[in-house]
């Protein structure tokens, strides 16, 4: 399966996050580039949720759920500016 | 931004089939009566999840095609051939039946009535839902600001939404179609796909500042996106949605 994008990993990132993810805007801190996380590359779901910066590829974000846990790894972003 | 229809953080509702319409022969719109629904903005999704019995689910998002209209939602599910969901929506699912949403998810790929600059859509196949919503919340807004779509598809009969987007068209807001299997007789251009040429002579100029918006599988969205770039409109101003499907 080809990749999707940032809008498709907004329901997963939405039971997390209280506020609208996908309008969110990020810092890769692979090359610098800032975003709405709705324009990264998005792999997934299993094993789990992978969005990559589409300029360099970093990975920005990973999800991995399991019954009662969920993992969220943001180390490829430097910030997340998040809208009211 | 879509605060007013994302209340913090999203939870599966159970929604209940009320009404199922034939667009195409692979297409049909499930009428989702959706109790609590918060409300969604022209361009937002759900998600659905299907459960077997042996505890499996699957989840797949679907663009809502609808205005905003109370509890009741509409998505429209173009069947994918060898899908684990597409197909019991496009096909099997039937009226009265329960279904698991999450939503609405999305305030990125939205357009809002306050908006004023003019609107280009840019369609591939089934990516046309989030876009009908868009045409549908314009009209029903009454906005004046400018607005028509570029809708590319296989042939006559894979049209969506067809009726709908006549009226439409001839109520000032235009479609104009790229077919890239088969014309309609007598039509100006041959079979292809969207490019340069198409999108000078059927969209927006850069000099309008445009937003754009285009959905459709993925490598369509990444060629028309790259278009438009390279056409000179500004990246900032360009929306893109994909999705998996052909």
């Amino acid at each position: 399966m080809t990749h999707l994008d940032g809008n498709a990993a907004g329901g997963d990132l939405g039971e997390i996050f209280a506020v609208d993810m996908t309008a969110a805007t990020g810092q890769c801190v692979g090359c610098g580039r800032v975003a709405p996380v709705a324009t990264a590359l998005a792999y997934g779901p299993a094993p789990g949720l992978v969005l990559r910066c589409p300029g360099c590829d970093e990975v920005l974000i990973r999800v991995v759920t399991a019954p009662g846990r969920t993992w969220l790894d943001v180390r490829g972003l430097a910030y997340l500016q998040l809208l009211e | 931004m879509a605060r007013a229809a994302v209340l913090g953080r999203l939870t599966w509702r159970v929604a209940t089939v009320a009404a199922i319409r034939d667009e195409t022969a692979t297409a049909r719109t499930l009428v989702l009566d959706v109790p609590g629904w918060p409300g969604h903005l022209a361009g937002q999704h759900v998600d659905v999840r299907l459960t077997a019995a042996d505890g499996y689910t699957a989840v797949r998002s679907y663009s809502i095609a609808s205005d905003a209209a109370g509890d009741r939602i509409e998505i429209t599910v173009e069947q994918v051939r060898d899908g684990e969901v597409s197909p019991y929506l496009a096909q099997v699912a039937a009226v009265g039946i329960p279904l698991e949403v999450r939503g609405p998810v999305g305030g990125w790929f939205t357009w809002q009535p306050d908006q004023r600059e003019p609107v280009q859509l840019v369609a591939g196949g089934s990516g046309v839902v989030p876009l009908m919503a868009m045409v549908r919340a314009h009209a029903a807004a009454g906005s004046a600001t400018p607005i028509r779509l570029l809708y590319s598809t296989r042939r006559p009969d894979t049209v969506i939404y067809r009726d709908e987007l006549a009226r439409r068209a001839g109520a000032g807001r235009p479609v104009d179609f790229a077919y890239t299997r088969v014309t309609p007789p007598g039509w100006p251009r041959p079979p292809g796909r969207v490019d340069a040429a198409l999108l000078a002579a059927a969209t927006f100029a850069p000099d309008v500042a445009p937003t754009c918006y285009v959905c459709g599988p993925t490598p369509f969205v990444e060629a028309v996106a790259d278009l438009l770039l390279a056409t000179g409109h500004d990246a900032a101003r360009v929306r893109t949605e994909r999705f998996g499907g052909p």
